[in-house]
């Protein structure tokens, strides 16, 4: 299959690691990946703050770069960029009375799945460490962020895909359904709630004494890690995607604190 | 559309309690600080939310339910002006009296005038929402009338001097049992001075006080779950009988409606039974549910009046989007379900409507443009977990999210920011100009992620940004930024792999086809994980 990749601007500017370990999965595969250069970002940061007006560019954009690419299925490591684009898009089209961008935006939206999805629903994948070859020897927790979980229904894919895993321990984390505080540009702008809701977070996710904790969105994960190092906690967060990138033979290493490498190209 | 261009009348806001007093984000940073607070509301809420969730998932049809209930609600808004007339004609036919106020001063002169009718000086209440928002209380209080709490909650809350109700269903939650003792002690005469803090005994205290008032006061002021308007029946639901004593034993009965709380017929009661109990307290079935329909001659209160009360309703009503607001039947689930409530509280909405559903009425029925109304829609995370929960499935975020459309417009007519350069508004705009521009073109974002490897300087030794200034401060209050990375994803690509050809033509995957094939894989994919990695539930 010809995949489009949306990295999703947080990925692209902060977390290429991760949009790396997609492509990997992806080729594993035997897909092959395009990256539609014109793309940015789904407007969600404008929409979810009220900035209507200015969500309307960044969703031409978007549509406009998707579509000079021929693909079959466009795939992001995100739940709530994905979600955003079904979701949102279209209404913003709309309200800048654009029926035509309206309409190719819900087709994209369509045609563009988040990760698990695509590796289940579509791949049929359903054991990472037979299909995927996904290797990782860490105890390991998982946050299911609450676009993937409530918008787009994605239920356990993640998780399930996370427990496959070759040489990984599980551990569930309590209140897995509590939403981590980040919220976009809630998490500044409401910054004291926003704090007690990701030191709850922080703490539950210490109590399984897992060493990473994982999820599908990095903006969620930039919180909580965020708070973790602040407490100086020797937790990690990545990706899952980099963690189904990880192999025996190519790991993905956790220790140090930042330059962490996607293994299995 | 405006509803002026539509040539419908200038929307009316309402007045009364249904305002945010100061901004969201001080109010809370306050709450959170009270550490009797948060024990409390955490303790209360996830116990509330564990007996919710086991009984409304024991029921197969419950998401059925939820649509009926919200589809009766939608057919009630759509012809809201049919159902009323059809109520006013059959609550005055069985006996009672209609009256109708534009705005919540209004009612309470009404109520107000019928009290001072049956001269009286003292009248007991039911527990309601709607008297709380127009605020009945005080302003009786200053008529020399003195208002009886009767449901304990409330009446702990009315004895707290200077308290205010935190939470719809358990207005006194923010209370635990030594200082509930403590305000008992003080404000329940000839109370047993040595009264412990045992709930039995509590109970007892509030007893002996409440049955003297329901067998003197011959006036009594009641909200109402649901208004029939096929029949003019009302229902009220409520746990602890304090209610029918207040519907059965008074010759005066007044009763305080939003002009939202009917339903068509009274067989809609069983979709509503079911969904109220249920995901209110966490009950199959709640113990008392009253229903009166006009007068009984020699049985029951002889006077029955009625106010039906807008106060800002049809404004919401005219917004297609924020209507659905008016479907809610005030279970108070949303807000069991809030992280943000749960941590900041129910004062910090300073309206009568706390946590998600207050966030989203106040400011319609208040106006957003209103004293600090305009903070409320974005007190929320956008977490989604009280569409979930909401019984009548009201879309709480959707509508979050129009109304910070609607915020930010407002603010922006304002023009000028009170507070200059510094004024979080203008911080706010700023980089919401700068994001808008640099999403409105790869070419860009290939550029400015380009100079990512200047921001290691800002990152120093630690890499890791501790601090920011202005408005995204308030990250790094509680978080560190990890260090940038040394290119972007799209300058690395670029590098590696080069242009490829942008369309190849062919013919596409059936993708659907590809699905269905598929469809039995996320069970299998969750059977292989509960093999490899099953997960142990210690026990708490
Ligand atoms: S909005 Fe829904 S969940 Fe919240 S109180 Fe109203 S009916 Fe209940």
């Amino acid at each position: 299959m010809r995949v489009a990749l949306f990295s999703t601007c947080i990925v692209d500017a902060m977390y290429p690691k991760v949009a790396a370990a997609t492509v990997s999965v992806l080729e594993r595969l035997g897909h092959e990946v395009v990256f539609p250069q014109g793309q940015t970002c789904c407007s969600q940061m404008h929409v979810n703050s009220g900035y209507f007006d200015d969500a309307y560019p960044v969703v031409k954009t978007h549509v406009k770069a998707f579509s000079e690419w021929d693909f079959d299925v466009a795939v992001a490591p995100s739940g709530s960029c994905v979600a955003s684009l079904g979701h949102q898009q279209p209404m913003i089209a709309e309200r800048a009375g654009d029926t035509a961008t309206a309409t190719a935006a819900a087709d994209l939206a369509a045609r563009t799945f988040e990760l698990s999805q695509f590796l289940i629903d579509i791949c049929g994948i359903t054991d990472a460490a037979e299909q995927l070859g996904s290797y990782f020897p860490e105890k390991v927790t998982f946050h299911a962020s609450c676009h993937g979980m409530r918008l787009l229904r994605l239920g356990t894919r993640q998780e399930d895909l996370v427990r496959t895993v070759g040489g990984l321990e599980y551990t569930q984390i309590e209140d897995q359904d509590q939403c981590c505080g980040f919220g976009g540009t809630f998490s500044f702008k409401n910054a004291d709630t926003s704090g007690a809701m990701v030191a709850d977070k922080v703490q539950h996710i210490e109590e399984t004494g897992a060493s990473v904790c994982t999820g599908g969105d990095v903006s969620c994960l930039m919180n909580i890690g965020g708070a973790l190092s602040r407490k100086e906690s020797p937790v990690q967060t990545v990706h899952f995607a980099e963690i189904l990138a990880s192999t025996k033979e190519n790991p993905l290493k956790v220790s140090g604190p930042v330059s962490v490498t996607a293994g299995g190209k | 559309m405006t509803a002026t261009a539509l040539g419908m009348p200038q929307v009316r806001h309402g007045v009364g309690n249904i305002f945010e007093h100061e901004p969201f984000p001080e109010y809370a940073k306050r709450e959170l600080k009270n550490e009797q607070l948060r024990a409390n509301l955490g303790f209360a809420t996830h116990k509330i939310r564990t007996k919710r969730d086991a009984v409304t998932s024991e029921l197969p049809d419950w998401q059925d339910l939820r649509t009926a209930g919200s589809m009766i609600k939608q057919q009630v808004m759509a012809n809201l002006d049919t159902y009323l007339e059809e109520f006013e004609r059959n609550f005055t036919a069985k006996g009672g009296h209609v009256h109708w106020a534009r705005d919540a001063h209004e009612a309470n002169e009404i109520a107000l005038k019928l009290i001072q009718a049956e001269g009286v000086t003292e009248v007991n209440k039911i527990k309601s929402m709607a008297t709380a928002e127009t605020g009945l209380n005080e302003y009786l209080e200053e008529f020399g009338i003195h208002a009886i709490e009767t449901d304990l909650a409330e009446e702990i809350v009315q004895l707290g001097d200077n308290d205010r109700p935190s939470h719809i269903l358990v207005p006194a939650i923010h209370r635990n049992r030594t200082e509930i003792r403590d305000i008992f002690r003080r404000k329940i005469e000839g109370v047993n001075p040595n009264l412990s803090d045992d709930p039995a005994e509590l109970a007892e205290a509030s007893r002996f006080r409440l049955r003297e008032k329901f067998l003197t006061n011959k006036v009594a002021i009641s909200g109402v779950n649901f208004g029939i308007a096929d029949t003019g029946t009302m229902t009220i639901v409520e746990s602890e009988g304090n209610g029918r004593m207040c519907l059965t034993l008074p010759d005066t009965l007044i009763t305080f409606m939003g002009v939202e709380k009917l339903l068509p017929t009274v067989q809609d009661l069983e979709v509503f039974t079911q969904l109220l109990p249920r995901s209110s307290t966490g009950e199959r079935m709640n113990p008392y549910t009253s229903m009166w329909t006009g007068v009984t001659p020699g049985d029951g209160p002889q006077n029955l009046h009625v106010i039906l009360m807008d106060n800002g309703r049809t404004a919401v009503l005219a917004d297609q989007v924020g209507r659905q607001a008016l479907n809610c039947i005030r279970c108070s689930a949303c807000m069991n379900v809030c992280p943000v409530y749960e941590r900041a509280g129910g004062h910090a909405y300073g309206s009568t409507y706390p946590g998600p559903i207050g966030a989203i009425l106040s400011p319609q029925l208040g106006g957003i443009e209103n004293e600090h109304n305009a903070t409320l829609p974005f007190a929320s995370s956008l977490c989604g977990a009280c569409y979930d929960a909401c019984p009548v499935k009201i879309n709480i975020p959707d509508v979050l999210v129009h109304l910070r459309g609607k915020a930010v417009d407002a603010e922006k007519a304002q023009g000028e920011f009170a507070g200059g350069k510094k004024d979080p508004h203008y911080q706010m705009d700023a980089i919401m100009f700068g994001a808008k521009k640099l999403f409105s073109s790869g070419k860009l974002m290939g550029l400015a992620t380009k100079g990512l490897p200047v921001s290691k300087l800002v990152t120093g030794k630690k890499h890791k940004i501790s601090k920011l200034p202005g408005l995204v401060g308030g990250w790094t209050d509680y978080r560190d930024i990890p260090e940038p990375p040394s290119t972007s994803f799209r300058n690395q690509w670029k590098k590696e792999r080069g242009a490829a050809p942008k369309r190849v033509g062919g013919s596409r995957v059936d993708v659907a086809a590809l699905m269905e094939a598929n469809k039995t894989k996320v069970a299998e994919a969750h059977a292989k994980a509960e093999a490899a990695n099953p997960i142990i539930k210690e026990a708490q």
